[in-house]
């Protein structure tokens, strides 16, 4: 069964079509990568599947779940995590809290339990802080964990944000530009990080790319978006080579 | 026949809050933030005003241009020194929080100024009243002019807005700000401009609404300014028919209320009508629901 | 790992040192008779209003959201736990009769802050900044035309003296716009420990706040604040941990009513007004937001200072709107942000030049 599966999804703002019959199958364990120009509607694609807008048509399932119009939270809870294109921390807290605010749903204690400091929440905080710390390392940013998410650097907010969505325990985890701002050294260091989650957590991961190299470099499958429709679908390899898509790019 | 008094007393206080509102509903589509202080230009105008009638002996009408033109440029300068730092602010309270700091301070310098005793304010609207049904009814010429006031500044607002220039700026930098800057519009003047707009009519507020309940005090403004925030609420914020229509209706509500329940909980009724709106339709009679941008 | 712990730990106990601290150097001052009969006077008001900012606090600072109704929220506390007392003054000895006092306007002003929070909790920011203080408008109106009494039938209720209808020998316990009067005579026999009662009060609801913000549920009312949209994609339910902390902090200001209320003998609805709400917000601006020893500090100082400085009550409300928004703009400001972090930058840099020289 496909870790990802959508069919005929549509929205319209006012008379725009933003996403019109738009599908994918993306299988578990893949790296699948979503491009297109400008203004092609794949934000609004991430936002559709991960319920900040409802779509007007269209069925998305998750590992066989039918995930079509739940909210942000409870398609959370079903396993979609995500990084945003501006990145949304939560800069006044620190590095290991947004970590741990992502294990929220996994490990829990009732608030009374917390004000009252009664044993399970020195338990529960240990396992939080140790998990956190776990997920902190693979991004390499346990050496941060005490600062302010606000003072990171750019490329270590990014990642801090990857981090963070890898907390909730996803089953698909959409990355949306994650190279964006990054110099080809920190972009370079990204894709092994990438494909490092993908294989030490199994993960099936969704990204939306500009940056040609990266996405050639570590997707194994392509959909091409252009106004909204999906332009072309398939290998990495073939889909870059082909002709609509080339124009697509670079204009006629 | 008491009926329509209340009725006539509900519309010409109504106008009064519908301007109001429209500051209020201006300034909120534009610049989206809550300017708390919107309230105390109110009674910044009518101090103005007194003060230029009974100290400086000036026409009213000559009082009434300076009051204007003060109030128009205190609010320029409020937006400039206060608000236009915070902009990009990350938290969105601190603005808020400014502007309720801006409040304070015009109230606590007309404080240090005028004192806190009431001053009776001078009759500068000098219109006979209208005597209508044989003398059943009588229509006081403020109440005249109030209204009046309030449809020739709705149209030319709505005009404005739609017919001109800076009026098609506003519209463009209350869709998108970012947009509209890209396009080419001055954002930061846009809003000074809305500013300078909504204080001016606050003026014209203060002026019809000491003309109408004649004493003044430095907190004059802030309850009429609260009430019409409601307004502009209950109208749909950031719309400018809704503003007027939500202002008469909190007028009239408001002065049924005293009439025919209690004068002691026409405020608690004026403000629960806000309650049950923000909860039964938070986009106001003619607002539209903001999404936030991800 | 430990260290994290650690570090929040040692910080809670400093804010508990530093109020414990203050209680003992006015407690010698006091037995030494070097605290004039004004200060003495100032003690629990203080208590009352510190109770209040921390609780304020809670909102503005941790949860991002503005009430400017937390008057309405200690007037609640105070009317409800002082109708408590006089009704059960008769049955019940004075010391457990204040704590179930204490916890009664607690739970009420809880009450009113879901009832008010689960509406508009949804709304933007602002819209919650105009509700609560319209919520604190109608709750005065309608205590202005309450009356309550009480007599051998149980308790009556109405909005006129008359239509109380009490049997002789009932009393009135809220006489509207007249408010509650002699509640501190029921408690004439604890009275000189007020302070203490407060100081011990100041330090619950500094165990509260501090190990709530400091715990699972804080973590989420905090990422709730910073990034509403990013807490809601990790699935942080934004409404119900604003709630959490908006209940939370309406109780805590029920707390300060109910001290408030029975430190007086008369107590009247018109001091629960939208100034005073303003005037806790001003403590908590100028002490940090989020910062709850800074609030402490801010209400102790600008509590204390135009009761002593005279003449200077005239201008205290100036300097209070002055301040406030320029601690805004130096606070949150762009501009003033990148200021501040240059300048810091360039005191770090000197330090390295040293170090190295």
């Amino acid at each position: 069964m496909a870790m990802l599966e959508v069919n005929n999804l549509s929205i319209q703002f006012g008379g725009l079509h933003a996403v019109d019959n738009f599908h994918m199958k993306i299988e578990k364990g893949e790296l699948y990568g979503l491009i297109g120009p400008n203004g092609a509607g794949k934000t609004t694609v991430f936002n559709l599947l991960t319920g900040v807008y409802k779509p007007n048509e269209g069925i998305i399932k998750l590992d066989g779940q039918d995930i079509t119009g739940k909210s942000i939270i409870d398609i959370n809870k079903a396993g979609i995590a995500r990084t945003f294109q501006n990145i949304r921390l939560f800069k006044d807290m620190t590095v290991l809290d947004n970590v741990k605010a992502g294990l929220h749903n996994h490990h829990k204690y009732s608030t009374l339990t917390g004000i009252l400091r009664l044993p399970k929440y020195f338990k529960v905080e240990k396992e939080m802080n140790e998990r956190a710390m776990e997920i902190l390392k693979v991004f390499n940013l346990d050496q941060e964990a005490e600062l302010l998410a606000g003072n990171l650097p750019y490329g270590k907010q990014r990642k801090l944000e990857i981090a963070r969505a890898l907390a909730t325990d996803p089953k698909l985890l959409l990355l949306d530009e994650p190279a964006a701002g990054m110099n080809p050294n920190e972009t370079q260091e990204l894709m092994d990080t990438i494909r490092f989650v993908r294989d030490h957590f199994n993960m099936t991961i969704l990204l939306i790319e500009h940056d040609m190299k990266l996405v050639g470099g570590i997707c194994e499958e392509l959909t091409v978006l252009n106004f909204g429709q999906v332009l072309c679908q398939g290998e990495t390899s073939k889909v870059l080579k082909d002709p609509t898509v080339v124009t697509a790019y670079l204009g006629e | 026949m008491s009926f329509i008094s209340y009725l006539k007393d509900g519309i010409s206080l109504g106008s009064i809050y519908a301007i109001i509102a429209l500051g209020y509903t201006m300034v909120y589509g534009i610049a989206k933030m809550l300017n708390f202080a919107h309230g105390d230009v109110i009674m910044v105008g009518a101090f103005v005003i007194l003060t230029a009638v009974t100290k400086a002996n000036m026409s009213p009408i000559l009082a009434i241009i300076l009051s204007v033109v003060i109030c128009t440029a205190a609010g320029v300068v409020i937006e400039a020194v206060a608000y236009r730092p915070l902009r990009k602010a990350s938290s969105n309270l601190a603005v808020l929080i400014t502007a309720i700091g801006v409040s304070y301070l015009l109230q606590n310098l007309a404080l240090l100024i005028f004192g806190a005793d009431a001053k009776s304010f001078v009759p500068v609207i000098n219109v006979p009243s209208l005597v209508l049904f044989g003398g059943q009814l009588t229509v006081k010429g403020v109440t005249i002019v109030t209204i009046l006031v309030c449809i020739v500044i709705m149209v030319g607002l709505q005009l404005f807005v739609k017919k001109t220039k800076p009026g098609r700026a506003m519209q463009a930098v209350s869709e998108d700000r970012d947009a509209a800057q890209l396009m080419g519009v001055n954002v930061n003047a846009t809003i000074s401009l809305t500013f300078a707009i909504g204080s001016g009519l606050a003026a014209i507020a203060g002026l019809l609404l000491c003309s109408a309940y004649p004493t003044l005090t430095p907190y004059t403004g802030a309850m009429p300014g609260i009430k019409a925030f409601v307004a502009a609420v209950f109208g749909g914020i950031g719309s400018i028919p809704g503003a007027m229509v939500g202002g008469i209706l909190l007028g009239v509500i408001e002065i049924f209320s005293k009439a025919y329940i209690s004068s002691q909980v026409a405020d608690a009724i004026v403000f629960a009508v806000l309650i049950v709106v923000l909860l039964v339709k938070p986009s106001g009679l003619f607002g539209k629901n903001i999404q936030e941008k991800v | 790992m430990k260290k994290t712990v650690n570090k929040t730990t040692k910080n809670n106990f400093i804010t508990y040192g530093m109020v414990i601290a203050i209680f003992a150097v006015v407690q010698i001052l006091s037995s030494t008779g070097n605290l004039s009969r004004l200060l003495t006077g100032l003690l629990v008001p203080i208590c009352v209003y510190t109770i209040a900012s921390l609780s304020l606090n809670l909102v503005v600072g941790y949860s991002g959201e503005l009430s400017l109704g937390h008057a309405g929220f200690m007037c609640v506390g105070a009317y409800s736990s002082a109708v408590f007392s006089h009704v059960t003054s008769d049955l019940i000895p004075s010391v457990p009769r204040l704590i179930l006092a204490i916890l009664v306007g607690a739970v009420v002003a809880a009450v009113f802050g879901v009832l008010i929070g689960i509406p508009v909790l949804r709304l933007r920011g602002d819209y919650l900044a105009i509700v609560t203080l319209a919520f604190g408008e109608i709750i005065k109106n309608l205590i202005n035309i309450l009356y309550v009494g009480v007599d051998d039938k149980g308790l009556h209720v109405a909005t006129s003296a008359a239509n109380l209808k009490l049997d002789p020998g009932g009393k009135q316990i809220i006489k509207g716009a007249l408010g509650v009067s002699g509640t501190s005579t029921l408690y004439k026999d604890i009275k000189d420990y007020f302070f203490l009662i407060g100081v011990i009060l100041i330090l619950i609801v500094l165990f509260v706040i501090q190990n709530l913000v400091n715990s699972r549920s804080g973590r989420a009312i905090t990422s709730t604040r910073d990034n509403r949209i990013a807490a809601e994609s990790i699935g942080i339910n934004v409404t119900k941990n604003k709630l959490l902390a908006f209940t939370i902090s309406a109780a805590i200001a029920g707390v300060a009513g109910v001290l408030y209320a029975h430190n007086l003998s008369m107590l009247k609805v018109s001091i629960f007004d939208y100034n005073m709400s303003i005037t806790i917000l001003v403590y908590v601006i100028l002490g940090g937001m989020g910062n709850l020893r800074g609030s402490i500090l801010a209400t102790i100082v600008l509590y204390a200072l135009p009761e002593l400085l005279r003449g200077f009550s005239t201008y205290r409300m100036l300097i209070y709107a002055i301040v406030m928004i320029a601690m805004m703009l130096f606070n949150w400001a762009p501009a003033a942000r990148d200021f501040r972090s240059r300048i810091v930058e360039k005191i770090k840099g000197h330090g390295k030049e040293k170090e190295a020289a």
